[in-house]
């Protein structure tokens, strides 16, 4: 599988004698292994469409440079765009505002929000924070008391939810016993939920409105497919994201999930988780991930060289 | 379900008024993508549905719809009947990547056959993730079963066995037993589930009768190497498909299908104990269009 994408091209450019211009022939059949490539890597169908148009434009009439071939001038316009459209490398969490600083982990069912809050908790403890875990999921089957092992995993105090309140009072009550444990960064754990369940997603709408948090991350599983693009429009829509932690990234998912996004949200992807272990949370790289959704090795390097 | 209706919903508004065009070929390809069934599964299908096209088999909308369902169900069904639950104990071991629904699977599992009439007994066999035996104690308590499990950090091939032992000695009919998320991937882990696989093989030949890979519909094309690598550790004998009440439509089963003839049996649609039904390809093709 790997390499697939630049034999398909090389072989699509054999006929190219020389170095010269790309045209908008030898384009056109370029591009239709690209789309094939990021469909396959489950960029959503429409994205793909408008990225393509967008590749068209920047490639044709372009100078091939003299060092290499067609195939890989073309991977790099490909790869160039792909890392633009997923923005910078982790952008940092907003550290400043008014104390406590509030963080709230939304996304769909087991896609991850619980063990990242976890996670993050111990990030922010390793860079002097004074993180407060806060369980608001009392939907799931021991989803506090899964919060509260792996607050003690990584030693960091954790709200003593009552299951029985509501999620947003729940939120609420947490703020004083956050100051009370000098704690400067609350991670509200939401529970997971369709984004078309409208009554749940008014109650996430209802925690932002009342703690007004600096950070809403969506939090998303990095083997979704085509429906990425729905689940991140709608919670967006709703809730106002300002970022995206990809998760389970260390498996072999080609992860076009995350150019999905991105290209429906203007939100940048924050973290990867990349294991269930605490300290398995990393910062992203959009070079990577371009790598892997057109499912290069070293070809890229190669051409970086060049 | 939401799913169904959705796809229906879009193909009926595709193809209302419409004849056969180009036009009209590349919407419906498009559906098929979107629905996450992979570009050689929609490439097959969209092939075959040109050659009739081209040799007028196919002439008005309708038709053309029918024979895209008939196709997606001919991939669907499989010859074998669904399986004799009879076994003493029916042993199910349920697998799959993390996050998926496999416990919440296996606590309306418990609801369904315990309707049925038969005493079922869990197993939390996840000794890994933080609260997943609590988990499974709470569907437990939901559905009236008994559950074996041991500390956290356990080997869960210990579980599997103490589990049989009291199925044995407990006379229950089936027993479902619960692993720990795992990417299909790391080997270690495979191996961990190769080893729980043989030690209930061993302690009660012919078991585990089922093993189920639970799929969440909401995953791409990755979820065709986790049915291909999870088969490689442990022979899958079927597919449990979640959250199908979200707007995903589960479109990959039909590649999974396409290339390893493993049967989906259940699907999932919803977080509640009554939230479970018997797959059937028909209802989900015809459902289709
Ligand atoms: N391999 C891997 N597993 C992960 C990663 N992040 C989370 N998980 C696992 O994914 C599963 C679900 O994680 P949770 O944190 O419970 O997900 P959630 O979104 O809180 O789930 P709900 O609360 O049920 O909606 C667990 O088995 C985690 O250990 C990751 O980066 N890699
Ligand atoms: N909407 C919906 N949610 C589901 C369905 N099945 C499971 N879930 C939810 O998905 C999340 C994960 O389910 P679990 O049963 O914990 O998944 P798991 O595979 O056991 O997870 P790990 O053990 O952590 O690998 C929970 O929030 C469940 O309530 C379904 O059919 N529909
Ligand atoms: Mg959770
Ligand atoms: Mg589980």
């Amino acid at each position: 599988m790997f390499d697939h994408l630049s034999d398909r091209l090389a072989e699509t450019f054999k006929r190219l004698k020389g170095h010269g211009k790309l045209t908008e022939q030898n384009i056109a059949d370029a591009m239709r292994e690209v789309r094939l490539a990021l469909l396959e890597a489950d960029v959503n169908y429409k994205v793909v469409k408008d990225f393509i148009s967008q590749v068209k434009k920047r490639a044709v009439g372009q100078e091939v440079m003299r060092s290499i071939t067609p195939a890989q001038m073309v991977i790099k316009i490909v790869h160039d765009e792909l890392c633009t459209l997923m923005g910078k490398e982790g952008e940092p969490l907003v550290l400043t505002g008014k104390s406590p600083l509030v963080y709230m982990m939304v996304g769909l069912q087991g896609a991850g929000k619980t063990t990242t809050s976890a996670k993050l908790a111990l990030n922010l403890k390793k860079r002097g924070k004074k993180p407060f875990l806060v369980p608001a999921d009392v939907q799931r089957p021991a989803a506090i008391e899964q919060l509260k092992r792996l607050g003690k995993q990584v030693d960091v105090p954790v709200f003593d939810t009552d299951p029985g309140q509501d999620p947003v009072d729940i939120c609420i009550a947490s703020l004083a016993d956050a100051a009370r444990a000098e704690c400067d960064v609350l991670i509200l754990d939401t529970a997971g939920r369709l984004h078309v369940d409208e009554a749940l997603m008014a109650q996430l709408k209802a925690i932002k409105e009342r703690l007004h948090p600096q950070e809403a991350l969506l939090v998303a599983d990095s083997m979704t497919g085509q429906d990425a693009v729905n689940v991140a429009q709608s919670f967006h829509q709703s809730l106002g994201l300002t970022g995206v932690v990809l998760t389970k990234v260390e498996g072999d998912a080609r992860g076009g999930a995350a150019i999905s996004i991105r290209a429906v949200v203007d939100v940048p992807i924050k973290f990867l988780g990349v294991g269930e272990k605490l300290d398995a949370l990393e910062v992203f790289h959009p070079d990577r991930l371009a790598n892997r959704i057109l499912g290069m090795g070293d070809v890229l390097s190669l051409v970086e060289k060049a | 379900g939401k799913t169904r209706d959705k796809i229906s919903g879009s193909i009926d508004k595709i193809t209302l008024g419409r004849k056969i065009d180009e036009e009209l070929l590349d919407e419906l390809e498009e559906v098929l993508i979107t629905a996450d069934m992979g570009m050689p599964t929609t490439m097959k299908l969209m092939d075959n549905l040109r050659g009739k096209v081209r040799r007028s088999e196919l002439t008005d909308v309708e038709a053309l719809k029918k024979a895209l369902a008939k196709g997606i169900e001919g991939i669907l069904s499989t010859p074998e009947p669904a399986p004799e639950r009879d076994n003493n104990p029916h042993v199910i071991l349920v697998i799959g990547v993390n996050g998926v629904g496999k416990t919440t699977s296996i606590g309306k599992l418990a609801h369904y056959f315990t309707k049925q009439g038969k005493k079922v007994l869990l197993a939390a066999g996840d000794t890994f993730r933080a609260a997943a035996a609590e988990q499974l104690e709470v569907w437990a308590e939901r559905t009236g079963c008994p559950i074996v499990r041991q500390r956290h950090g356990a080997d869960p091939s210990a579980v599997a066995y103490d589990a049989l032992e009291a199925a044995l000695s407990r006379e229950r009919d089936l027993v479902l037993i619960d692993t720990a998320g795992r990417l299909h991937t790391k080997v270690n882990l495979m191996d961990e589930l190769r080893k729980i696989h043989r030690v209930i093989q061993k302690r009660l030949p012919g078991a585990p009768h089922e093993v189920l890979l639970v799929l969440d519909a909401t995953t791409g094309q990755n979820a065709l190497s986790q049915a291909k690598l999870f088969n490689q550790a442990v022979p899958l004998t079927g597919l449990v498909l979640t959250k199908l009440d979200g707007t995903a439509k589960g479109g990959i089963v039909v590649s999974i299908s396409s290339e390893m003839q493993t049967p989906v049996c259940f699907v999932g649609i919803g977080e509640g104990i009554d939230d479970l039904r018997p797959f059937e390809p028909a209802d989900f093709a015809k459902a289709i269009f």
